[in-house]
């Protein structure tokens, strides 16, 4: 089926395409709401017998206007709407808010929290490429695969909600700082579930990477060439699976990531099955990751002392102190005092590079706040990639992809 | 990181219309619409700057003029850096720019996503149809007059608003209990539904 992907265009692939039967097209609408669609995503389809000769994606269903939201709060009152960008990982896009917006007041956080930081996104990108894999594993057929990406996730869920109060909506960090500082003896709690999550993610993987099934379903199937995957804008696992080794926790370091030793694993054909080895090895570098900051987990200060107008001061002295009491007022009544310019700042998250783009007027709301999101972007190759395929392939290419709506459409 | 530093120099020197923009971190330039897309191809053939990682626009706000700008950000996969090009639509009632799909593929849902949102239309663009919002709806929800709680609207199919009667509502108490706009006075920030698209002293828009 996939021999040959150099063409032009999709018209001009759909135009080569083997003509067995002399029929009419037919149109197939695919979601939004299918259990291969990871939410709701909705494919218009146009098919000749099996094979898709044309993919429209319909999305939108989950649009809620962030970014109108986003011009009409503080900064401090947007962190909520982030964890509902891409809600397995919101740890990431936590972070990823707050280095932008500290990138707009050009204040630099301590290395505690720096460090705090990485270890919550590491972990957020586990538990979503355990997500992505174990769906990906029920949607060509491997439901054993889902039981125990499960498992290791509900694990990594109970240490969020120790660390933030709440599993799956973090709300972690503030423009800053953070929340709370770490529990006593949570980082040991982390270091032990590495312990046992390495053995655990072997036997996960070993149950896909030689599975004869699996590979009739993956490999060869949606076959991204690294030139499309550059056009397209293709980032994280999708742009990496290609064989373009762009990371920017590598290529960019941003909160302290140049500290840290890890790989960046790159596929070679770019087809599902790369992609798939992509996430797997990634788990493997952010476990990694994740095991060195435990080992030398800095001291010091979780929030920037020196930022007065921006990170709210702490609740006893709130209650006691005059000054503070004020303070406190009006970074939640104005907000945290930003200057005017524009910044774009972007983070390498689990589904690929998340940017936020701000453009302020000073004070405490931004007057423009746009979210490149990577889902959105990686999405927008599917008309090209769709085609040529049979439906039951699409459903491959899509958990490949590893998209969440919820960032999508904003 | 190093060659970054002659990049807004080999610039300016081909393009003299392209001027720096304030930025708090990566080069900018402001080009005039006409120009824009020969920087851009400029920069992705002789910068390396090959991914387009966003496309989006400001809307200046109603009375200002010019009042919307197209912003492109690139990115060098070799050099890792970051270049801003922002070029203002000329005209204010029926605002357009080039089209950038043929020099970037990935253009095409960013630019149908700025058409949905702003009302800016890409001329040359193959398929300019609204993206997040359905193709019937008839406002740009991120302009800045449009309120946060949005506009009373019919559904997109005829027969379903006729058979319920029942179309969009706007929602009742948007944006939480501190609702701010930059530059308004501290009592705009009371805690009430703000953004509300009429009240006692503002006329309901129809």
């Amino acid at each position: 089926m996939a021999a040959d992907f150099s063409f032009p265009d999709a018209a001009a692939k759909a135009a080569t395409l083997p003509k067995e039967f002399d029929s009419e097209k037919m149109s197939l609408s695919m979601g939004p709401s299918h259990p291969s669609t990871h939410g709701v995503l909705r494919i218009q389809f146009e098919l000749d017998g099996e094979m898709v000769t044309k993919a429209d994606p319909v999305i939108g269903y989950l649009h809620r206007g962030d970014e109108k939201i986003a011009e009409n709060m503080t900064y401090n009152q947007f962190v909520p709407y982030t964890d509902r960008l891409d809600y397995i990982a919101p740890l990431a896009n936590n972070m990823a808010y707050a280095i932008a917006v500290e990138r707009l007041a050009g204040l630099e956080v301590p290395a505690r929290c720096q460090a705090i930081r990485v270890l919550t996104a590491e972990m957020a990108r586990v538990s979503s490429h355990l997500m992505g894999l174990g769906a990906y594993g029920i949607d060509v057929g491997a439901w054993t695969v889902f039981m125990y990406c499960f498992e290791e996730r509900e694990k990594l869920y109970k240490l969020f909600e120790e660390l933030t109060g709440a599993r799956f909506t973090t709300s972690y960090t503030r423009i800053g700082g953070l929340q709370r500082d770490v529990p006593a003896g949570w980082t040991r709690k982390v270091d032990a579930f590495c312990d046992q999550f390495l053995p655990i993610l072997e036997e996960i993987l070993s149950l896909l990477s030689r599975n004869k099934i699996f590979l009739d379903r993956t490999v060869d199937i949606g076959v991204i060439s690294p030139a499309d995957a550059v056009a397209y804008g293709l980032t994280g696992p999708n742009l990496r699976g290609s064989g373009v080794p762009n990371d920017l926790r590598k290529d960019r370091p941003y909160s302290g990531y140049g500290q840290y030793e890890f790989d960046v694993p790159v596929g070679s054909k770019g087809d599902c099955y790369d992609r798939y080895l992509c996430r797997g090895e990634e788990m493997k570098q952010s476990v990694r990751i994740i095991r060195q900051i435990v080992k030398n987990f800095p001291g010091g200060d979780w929030y920037a002392k020196d930022a007065r107008k921006i990170f709210a001061p702490p609740k006893d002295k709130v209650l006691t102190s005059m000054e503070e009491l004020i303070n406190n007022f009006m970074i939640v009544t104005e907000g945290p005092q930003m200057p005017a310019g524009e910044v774009y700042f972007e983070a390498e998250n689990p589904k690929g590079v998340l940017g936020f783009y701000i453009v302020s007027k000073g004070g405490g709301v931004p007057y423009r706040l746009k979210i490149r999101s990577p889902s959105f972007c990686n999405l927008s190759i599917l008309p090209k990639l769709c085609v040529g395929h049979l439906v039951s392939d699409v459903v491959s290419i899509l958990g490949s992809l590893d998209f969440v709506m919820g960032e999508c459409d904003r | 990181m190093t060659t970054d530093v002659d990049l807004p120099t080999a610039v300016s020197r081909q393009f003299p219309s392209a001027a720096p923009r304030p930025s708090l971190d990566c080069p900018a330039f402001n080009v005039p619409a006409g120009e824009a897309l020969a920087l851009l191809q400029y920069l992705r053939d002789a910068q390396a700057c090959d991914f387009l990682m966003d496309l989006t626009a400001i809307d200046g706000s109603a009375g200002q003029s010019p009042r919307f700008t197209v912003v492109w950000h690139l990115y060098s996969s070799t050099k890792h850096t970051y270049v801003r090009v922002a070029a203002p639509c000329a005209t204010d009632a029926e605002p357009a720019m080039p089209t950038a799909t043929r020099l970037w593929a990935g253009a095409d849902w960013h630019e149908r996503e700025v058409y949905d949102m702003f009302g800016i239309k890409f001329t040359g663009h193959p398929d300019l149809r609204r993206i997040l919002m359905w193709d019937a709806y008839p406002y740009f929800p991120l302009r800045k007059e449009f309120p946060l709680a949005g506009l009373p609207t019919e559904m997109s199919d005829a027969d379903i608003n006729a058979e319920t009667g029942v179309g969009v509502i706007s929602a009742p108490m948007a944006g939480g209990p501190f609702v701010a706009t930059p530059g308004e006075p501290m009592s705009a920030a009371e805690p009430r539904a703000k953004d509300e698209a009429w009240n006692e002293k503002k006329e309901k828009p129809e």
